[in-house]
């Protein structure tokens, strides 16, 4: 599904270089939960954002679902975006002045989809998260999680291959971080692949394989309960802090 | 697509009602200047017989002093009006299609039924292919029937002056006395009043209600009559003018004269012609200067006589500049609003909308804008125009000018989407270009 090797992102200003990635690597088969996790600074965001075709990179190769993604055009990969990935963000990131219909709504109108077939997706992923009786109210009438569980909506809404969740527990409490964890892994059990960053040991725990990142560089790739404590070794992080 | 880029524009000027309201104004302004300009400079400048601007040509020879030209500021063109030797010489020719001699002069008309004291109009004394030659629309009859070497005592009404002696009957066939003398009506105009009044600019363009034409005669009968002149005329050489055949054979230039030339070829013979008529006349002494005979169309007619003032030219250009300044600010808003919801453009970004559509979705939002810029520009410059008649309402002209046509109409709104569109294109490029990642984690 998705297959970095040695890929490398610069950061440039006139004073200084900031290597987000150097030699990153790793791969996430079809179907896999898994989590990435690391200290603030390590690379994770970073990571995410060029997986999910939002930023370039410097060096190395991208392969997602089996496509060079280095030489694709703007067009080509907004389309993939559109048609491919599913974006969950810690902030969610609702769009205020649309209601929860409309915002689910979204990346189905960029796919140029019919009404019919769009309603139907979008009640058929707002009734997954529970929320189809709330479809006309606006992202300010809702609580953190359930707005959470909107977004989680409309990443789903386009039946995507892969879904990337960016700490997607990180503004919740305990109790409605654990609605979302079971709703990602009721998704991932559905087949879709999940890679989400988090620093929350609870949800790392949940998924298949924890990826960890210090520096820009993959420094384990086990299950959670596998993982060799070298988070000291590779900058003082505890686990706890992911 | 439209229709949701449409609700997304309205429900983005709906989240920032005060910027929204800076921006309609500030283009609602910037139009309304320009509309109260262009109208009044365009009631200005139209030429008024366009459809035959290649047909109609004003006849102008330079019989003036040796000495100095005519017009210091314009020392190339030659005088406007003619000679009555001249005029009458060159109206003899059969060249053009249709030709004409005119000039202004005041007139008492006396005779009407229940008419107790004479009325002074304001009389042009004319060849008879004028009616013909500039499309003067009738009410009731026709131009005179006698030929101009053979005129008949013939008078044409214009409405106005129908309307007061016989309260707007047909009087065709009624007898009138004009400066003592009966003349026969065979004609009564219907309103025609063209802006400007191309074919007589020198006594005024734009003349006031009581310079308007009322009453027209053939030409011969004002000489006959031994009738003066009593709209501009010049004179130069030495020696005074003790009677009416001395008058007429002076150098006074008094008489306006215009061409109908369909053809390139008879705009050559006749040319040719004044010249030929230019070069016997240099041998008797006259003409001196150089040789400046000109055909002059419409358009070109009411620039070289500065219809167009440069007044009204350098107010069009405050307009236009003004509009800029009002557009410049208008991007200056737009880019701060779109730079704003750069977030909200990151998380579209990121969920499948590639450059093209961000740009789409911003320029309906402009185009939204522009609309409704333009609508309160135009009810602004409705008001403006409504304010510029309230100022001169001494001033029929002004009155008639200061007018909202469909085509102003149609210029502002033209005006209001080409402009705002044009300055909305950078912003909504540029929100285009913005990385998306930058702005998903901000928010």
């Amino acid at each position: 599904m998705l297959k970095m090797q040695d890929v490398s992102k610069v950061y440039r200003t006139d004073l200084i270089e900031t290597h987000a990635l150097r030699n990153f690597s790793l791969e996430v088969k079809s179907g896999q939960f898994v989590a990435v996790s690391g200290p603030s600074g390590s690379g994770k965001t970073t990571f995410l954002n060029v997986a999910g075709l939002l930023e370039t990179f410097d060096t190395g190769i991208y392969e997602l679902n089996g496509q060079d993604v280095a030489r694709l055009s703007d067009d080509a990969r907004s389309r993939m975006r559109n048609e491919k990935i599913g974006f969950i963000f810690q902030s969610f990131n609702l769009i205020p002045d649309l209601d929860i219909y409309d915002n689910v709504d979204v990346p189905l109108r960029y796919r140029r989809m019919k009404a019919a077939e769009r309603n139907r997706r979008i009640t058929k992923a707002l009734e997954l998260v529970g929320l189809a009786s709330r479809m006309k109210h606006m992202p300010s009438q809702l609580s953190g999680g359930q707005q959470q569980r909107v977004a989680i909506a409309r990443a789903i809404a386009g039946d995507p291959a892969l879904i990337l969740a960016d700490e997607p527990t990180g503004n919740l409490d305990s109790l409605m971080a654990r609605q979302v964890v079971d709703l990602l892994e009721q998704i991932n059990e559905m087949g879709t692949t999940i890679v989400l960053v988090t620093h929350d040991p609870e949800l790392a725990r949940r998924a298949q394989r924890n990826v960890h990142v210090v520096d820009g560089v993959v420094i384990d790739s086990a299950p959670y309960e596998r993982r060799i404590p070298t988070e000291e070794a590779h900058g003082g992080v505890s686990r706890s802090a992911g | 697509m439209l229709r949701y880029y449409l609700r997304l524009a309205f429900n983005s000027l709906r989240r920032t009602p005060g910027l929204t309201a800076l921006m309609v104004c500030a283009i609602a302004l910037g139009i309304a200047a320009c509309i109260v300009t262009l109208t009044v400079y365009h009631a200005m400048s139209g030429n008024p017989i366009w459809w035959k601007n290649n047909v109609l040509y004003a006849v102008t020879m330079d019989s003036w002093d040796p000495g100095t030209p005519y017009d210091s500021k314009h020392p190339t063109l030659p005088p406007p009006q003619l000679t009555y030797k001249d005029a009458i010489y060159l109206a003899s020719s059969n060249i053009p299609k249709r030709k004409v001699i005119m000039t202004q002069l005041t007139g008492m008309l006396n005779g009407a039924p229940g008419q107790a004291v004479p009325l002074r109009v304001m009389t042009r004394a004319t060849t008879r292919d004028f009616f013909a030659m500039f499309d003067v629309p009738f009410e009731y009859g026709g131009g005179w029937r006698g030929s101009d070497r053979d005129a008949l005592p013939e008078i044409v009404l214009s409405k106005q002056v129908n309307a007061e002696l016989f309260g707007g009957a047909d009087s065709v066939g009624r007898s009138i006395s004009w400066n003592g003398n009966r003349f026969r009506v065979v004609g009564v105009l219907r309103k025609w009043q063209p802006l400007p009044r191309f074919y007589d600019v020198v006594n005024s363009a734009f003349p006031p209600p009581e310079g308007t034409d009322q009453v027209f005669v053939p030409f011969a009968w004002m000489t006959a009559l031994q009738a003066l002149p009593t709209g501009n005329m010049t004179c130069h050489g030495s020696g005074g003018v003790d009677n009416y055949q001395q008058f007429l054979g002076s150098e006074c230039l008094w008489i306006e004269m215009w061409a109908e030339l369909p053809t390139a070829a008879g705009r050559e013979r006749f040319r040719a012609f004044m010249d030929a008529y230019w070069a016997a006349q240099r041998k008797t002494g006259r003409f001196q200067r150089p040789l400046n005979n000109r055909l002059t169309d419409v358009g070109q007619w009411l620039q070289d006589n500065g219809v167009v003032t440069s007044d009204s030219r350098i107010l069009l250009r405050v307009a236009f500049a003004f509009l800029a300044v009002c557009l410049i600010n208008t991007v200056g808003i737009l880019l701060t609003k779109f730079l704003r919801a750069a977030p909200i453009i990151g998380v579209r970004r990121a969920l499948g909308a590639n450059r093209r559509h961000i740009f789409m979705q911003h320029i309906v939002e402009v185009a939204v804008v522009s609309v409704a810029g333009g609508l309160l520009g135009l009810a602004v410059g409705a008001a403006g125009l409504a304010g510029v008649r309230a100022i001169h309402a001494q001033d029929n002209t002004y009155a008639m000018l200061a007018h909202f046509d469909p085509l102003g109409v149609a210029w502002a709104l033209a005006l209001a989407a080409a402009s705002t569109l044009a300055a909305g294109l950078y912003p909504a490029w540029s929100v285009g270009r913005l990385p998306p990642a930058g702005y998903l984690k901000s928010r």
